[in-house]
């Protein structure tokens, strides 16, 4: 897993000696530094986005940096990379949360500890099932332990769309946690 | 002939009206000379406001500070007179602002013209901000961080639309004449520069209606998040304000043209929209957040 360190970026890309991303050109200079780091993976890696450094996000950060990445990396289809993000706290969620709903997107947020957890735009449904590849390491659409158990036909669309969204990926013909298990 | 401009006694958004209504008859050339003498307080956005104003003038205008030496103190503390120097010819003296130690004046003045500002607000701001919100506005935590965004997204405003440099400044008071005594803070941000419907119309987003004036411009940008730019994730400064003041029972108002638009808490009594009012360029915002009332009772 390739880790990019966003406050390494802000200094670096904005060439600014703070440590909270605010406005859009900063978040524009810091995104597409982030993307060009993103465009060196190989097909399938995935990379861990640490906002350890970052102390706050404003909402026009929080839309180019997060919201904008997400969004061209779902553009790209499967050969792109996969992106969880490391680091987040209350002061960055806000933000998040709101561009988040604004696009409809939802990213994955690993903790310190391994635990993982899905933030954004997701159905209650989309959510059981995507903690419960997370719990389980890995799910085929087929597999029936999962509560709620909606239908074959309706796992296999929630997984699917999962995946389509980058909140998944594939390990074979099941679907994986795109980070470590706990 | 020199027209003299009286400013109120008592300066702030609602006042600052009497000001423009008497400028509204003397062009941008024309000489006049805005007479603070009698001024005894000013909110943050009157200060920010009286410094747009000189902007807009084509012919410098001479101005006579407050006499009331505590008035006139804080004026210089809060920076006003750093900028208003340039922008003025100040008749008389005023003070060098003398650093006070422990102050209310969370911000003093301080112009935005470039991303680079709103950084060094941001950064200049949490800290203190933090314990007035905490300890004197008995806020939760979380406000504080919320408080940042608000303030960078009202000076990012400036930057995004504006087209010429505004200012802002941010002040803890005791504000007696609504709220009893309780505590606020105030954010001012205000510029001169081309307003909410030029800057709509500039990105060709003007809404499909009959009616387009400053007011249905002020409702498009603030209410519904448009903005004049294309680009989907855009208008969500805006609306990431107003979902802040709502959450902590504050007050936004937006002055732009010839009209104004307020979130109103159920605190204060004035109206939400207000139109026909005397031109003035650019936009002014003021965002103020109260103290907790369960904590006061």
């Amino acid at each position: 897993m390739t880790r990019i360190d966003v406050g390494s970026v802000l200094r670096h890309s904005a060439n600014l000696p703070f440590s909270d991303l605010v406005t859009r050109p900063t978040g524009a200079a810091v995104r597409r530094c982030i993307q060009t780091e993103l465009a060196a993976l190989s097909e399938g890696d995935v990379a861990l986005l640490d906002f350890s450094q970052i102390g706050m996000m404003d909402y026009s950060c929080a839309d180019e940096v997060v919201a904008k990445l997400l969004i061209a990396l779902s553009g790209q289809g499967s050969h792109a990379g996969y992106i969880v993000f490391h680091g987040i706290t209350d002061a960055h969620l806000e933000a998040i949360e709101v561009v988040l709903d604004h696009h409809g997107l939802a990213l994955v947020v690993q903790f310190a500890d391994g635990g993982a957890r899905l933030v954004g735009a997701v159905t209650d449904e989309e959510r059981s099932i995507w903690e419960t590849v997370y719990a389980q390491g890995s799910a085929a659409a087929d597999d029936r332990t999962a509560e709620p158990a909606p239908n074959a036909a309706d796992r296999a669309r929630i997984l699917e769309s999962l995946l389509q969204r980058r909140l998944l990926r594939h390990n074979g013909v099941a679907y994986a946690p795109l980070g470590p298990v706990q | 002939m020199t027209a003299v401009i009286a400013v109120p006694s008592s300066l702030d958004d609602l006042t600052f009206e009497s000001v423009l209504e008497q400028l509204a008859n003397h062009p941008a050339d024309a000489k006049v000379i805005v007479d603070a003498r009698h001024s005894t307080f000013a909110t943050p956005y009157g200060l920010t406001a009286l410094l747009t104003l000189a902007q807009t003038r084509g012919e410098k205008a001479e101005f006579l500070p407050p006499e009331n030496p505590d008035t006139v103190s804080y004026w210089a503390r809060a920076g006003f007179f750093r900028y208003a120097e340039e922008l003025f010819d100040v008749r008389g003296h005023v003070p060098r602002p003398r650093s006070s130690g422990e102050s209310d004046v969370l911000l003093e003045m301080t112009p935005v013209t470039k991303s680079d500002d709103v950084h060094g607000v941001v950064e200049r701001i949490q800290e203190r901000a933090a314990s007035i919100l905490l300890n004197k506005l008995h806020l939760e935590s979380r406000a504080t961080m919320g408080f940042a965004m608000t303030l960078s997204e009202a000076c990012q405003n400036i930057v995004e639309h504006a087209g010429r440099g505004g200012w802002v400044m941010v002040q803890a008071y005791n504000y007696r004449k609504r709220l009893g005594g309780r505590f606020v803070v105030v954010i001012a941000v205000c510029d001169a520069g081309v307003g909410f419907r030029s800057s709509l119309e500039s990105g060709q987003r003007r809404p499909l209606s009959d009616r387009w004036d400053d007011a249905v411009a002020l409702e498009a940008a603030v209410v519904n998040g448009v903005s004049r730019y294309g680009d989907p994730g855009r208008g969500q400064g805006l609306k990431g304000i107003r979902g802040y003041v709502h959450r902590w029972e504050g007050k936004f108002s937006v002055r732009s043209g010839t009209a104004r638009i307020a979130l109103i808490p159920s605190w204060e009594d004035d109206v939400p929209r207000r139109e026909n009012l005397a031109y003035f360029p650019g936009a002014q915002l003021q965002i103020t957040i109260p103290e907790k009332v369960s904590a006061v009772a």
